[in-house]
């Protein structure tokens, strides 16, 4: 046997799924006997047959992965409950299995299968879709790139008409229908705490905490996922400071982008000006924005820029 | 034999891998340890406290890369973002020698995250022996395969393991980390003598030596990292060292991990064995 060959089979074997009770099934979901399968390509030993050899790979594939994502996803279990996650995460890994060579990117594709398989979150899809958007821009917050951040120098003599802004690559934008930051924040807390007894009223606490966002009416959130001193943090941000990140993020310049959204904002035309600038002041002070590309800006003074802005009201 | 062209002619002691529960200790600590192996793809991310916590490391420490999905025995050809990513670590660590496992663990694009056993086979040899040269190539620096420690074998196979690790690296002209704790639960599992495995493999080409515990079950014994050194692989690695010489050695504790003293301790116990080595040199 050729040695892909050999690998398809013996990969084809280690990832099929377990039984309930966490052993190799005797019949794969395709009809194939894990048994000749096994007695094909692994020799038994005077322990050990060769099915049992297989088997010891196929169980070390599913805890690894399954633990693994659980680890990543704290918060989905919690809106999920432990048995409904864990028949969803198995679901996820036999749809989506690893194509990375590193386990950090085994739930980038949950969100994605989640929205278009609804039925594995039951009456709570809406929750686990929002908590699996925040849980995945935590761990692309937690590690992704820090470019240059832009400082105030740069924008000395720009004309904010052509000035495109860089989002940092590990800023991610969330509009999402329920609190899950908040949510996400006690399981943590629960989660860190490993005295039994107090687990057990965690446990409690934690189901009762979901059920109470659970029965929330939808109402959307602003979040920003960003990273300071190497922290992850979920900042809550207006509606509009949410459209205009947006906005640049999709390619607009700073003018195009503060003047579409507050076309239609009811905030005050008095009072967009002075929010414009704190927003900005804020974002840059967060370092969120990457230093402009050169050949992609026009000088103007550095006041300029500030009147053009103030003139998009 | 300590210092070879496998392992950027350094002659490094005892190492101990570097694992995030410690990393407070080694950093307000700062412990003297010969040097740390890192687990490459913990590192080959873009930014964040990883990288930052590892640069501080670098500081002070020399640091080894080990990685754990290069799959050089995978038929599969090797991953370009995956060598991009390595090489850019490698730049940033400027680690003497880099080391993967022998074996396979993703086919197709789909990967197990496993260390999967390879046919013994010689059409397995050239395969992998050729994967490990475009790897070195591409990330120039020398590279060290690793044995496994193994739960099955193939009918196809037509060598023993220990001959399959040595054909792989004649072929690809590359280094050897021996890993005693793998030998000795293979040699459990598949039942052979460890001793003619350390005994037939090339001194001149061991770069680096692993050591590390394991759980004993019933029937099969599993490479769990999670445990002391127990004394049958300390005697492995006697006779390791008689062969190899003073080699660059690193204790792995990757489960239940104890403090760092505990883990350093052990991993120092290597001493009393590179000590008689280095007296039989200098005699």
């Amino acid at each position: 046997m050729k040695l892909l060959s050999l690998q398809r089979r013996m990969a084809r074997a280690v990832m099929t799924p377990l039984t309930r009770s966490e052993r190799m099934r005797p019949v794969a979901p395709d009809g194939r006997s894990m048994r000749a399968v096994a007695n094909q390509i692994i020799k038994p030993n005077d322990r050990l047959t060769s099915f049992d050899r297989l088997e010891i790979y196929n169980r070390q594939y599913w805890f690894r992965v399954l633990s693994a994502f659980a680890e990543d996803f704290p918060g989905v279990r919690a809106v999920l409950g432990g048995q409904r996650f864990d028949a969803l995460a198995k679901a996820y890994l036999i749809a989506c299995p690893s194509q990375s060579f590193t386990l950090r990117n085994l739930g980038s594709r949950l969100v994605a299968w989640l929205e278009k398989h609804p039925a594995w979150a039951g009456e709570r899809q809406n929750l686990a879709v929002d908590m699996a958007r925040l849980e995945w821009a935590d761990i692309e917050a937690f590690d992704g790139l820090r470019e240059p951040s832009l400082k105030s120098e740069d924008l000395a003599g720009v004309n904010p008409a052509k000035l495109r802004l860089k989002l940092q690559p590990y800023v991610s934008l969330l509009a999402l229908r329920y609190p899950v930051d908040d949510l996400l924040l006690e399981v943590r807390k629960d989660s860190d705490d490993l005295d039994v007894a107090s687990n057990t009223f965690n446990e409690r606490h934690k189901r009762k905490r979901v059920s109470a966002v659970a029965k929330l009416k939808p109402s959307p959130i602003f979040i920003a996922v960003h990273r300071l001193n190497e922290d992850v943090y979920f900042r809550r941000v207006e509606r509009e400071e949410f459209a205009i990140l947006s906005a640049l993020h999709a390619g607009k310049s700073l003018n195009a982008a503060v003047e579409s959204v507050l076309r239609h904002s009811p905030i005050a035309p008095a009072d967009r000006a002075a929010h414009v600038e704190k927003w900005f002041h804020t974002w840059s002070a967060l370092g969120w924005f990457c230093q402009p590309r050169k050949d992609v800006v026009i000088f103007h003074t550095k006041t300029e820029s500030f009147e053009k802005a103030r003139n998009y009201e | 034999m300590p210092a070879n062209r496998f392992n950027g002619h350094t002659d490094y002691g005892i190492g101990i891998g570097l694992r995030s529960p410690h990393y407070h200790h080694i950093l307000t600590r700062k412990p003297v340890v010969d040097w740390f192996e890192i687990i490459s793809e913990n590192f080959m991310i873009d930014g964040g406290r990883p990288l930052r916590i590892l640069d501080q490391i670098l500081e002070q420490y020399k640091v080894v890369q080990h990685g754990v999905s290069m799959y050089f025995g995978s038929a599969e050809r090797p991953n370009r973002e995956h060598l991009k990513r390595l090489k850019t670590l490698v730049q940033r660590t400027k680690t003497p020698w880099l080391s993967d496992h022998l074996c396979w663990g993703s086919v197709d694009g789909r990967y197990t995250h496993d260390l999967l056993p390879m046919p013994y086979t010689f059409e397995a040899a050239r395969i992998t022996a050729q994967k490990v040269r475009e790897v070195r190539d591409y990330i120039e620096i020398p590279v060290a395969v690793e044995n496994v420690s193994s739960y099955a074998e193939f009918h196809v196979s037509e060598m023993t393991e220990w001959e399959f690790l040595n054909e792989v690296a004649e072929r690809a002209d590359c280094g050897i980390l021996l890993d005693v704790n793998n030998i000795y639960v293979s040699s459990q599992n598949h039942s052979f003598d460890p001793f003619t495995y350390v005994n037939s493999v090339p001194a001149e080409r061991v770069a680096q030596i692993h050591i590390a515990g394991h759980s004993k079950y019933r029937k099969y014994i599993l490479d769990t990292h999670d445990h002391p050194v127990i004394d049958p692989v300390w005697k492995l690695y006697a006779r390791a060292i008689e062969r190899v010489g003073h080699t660059a050695t690193l204790l792995e504790w990757d489960d239940s991990i104890p403090s760092f003293d505990e883990v350093h301790d052990e991993a120092l116990k290597a001493n009393r064995f590179l000590a008689s080595a280095s007296l039989a040199t200098a005699v």
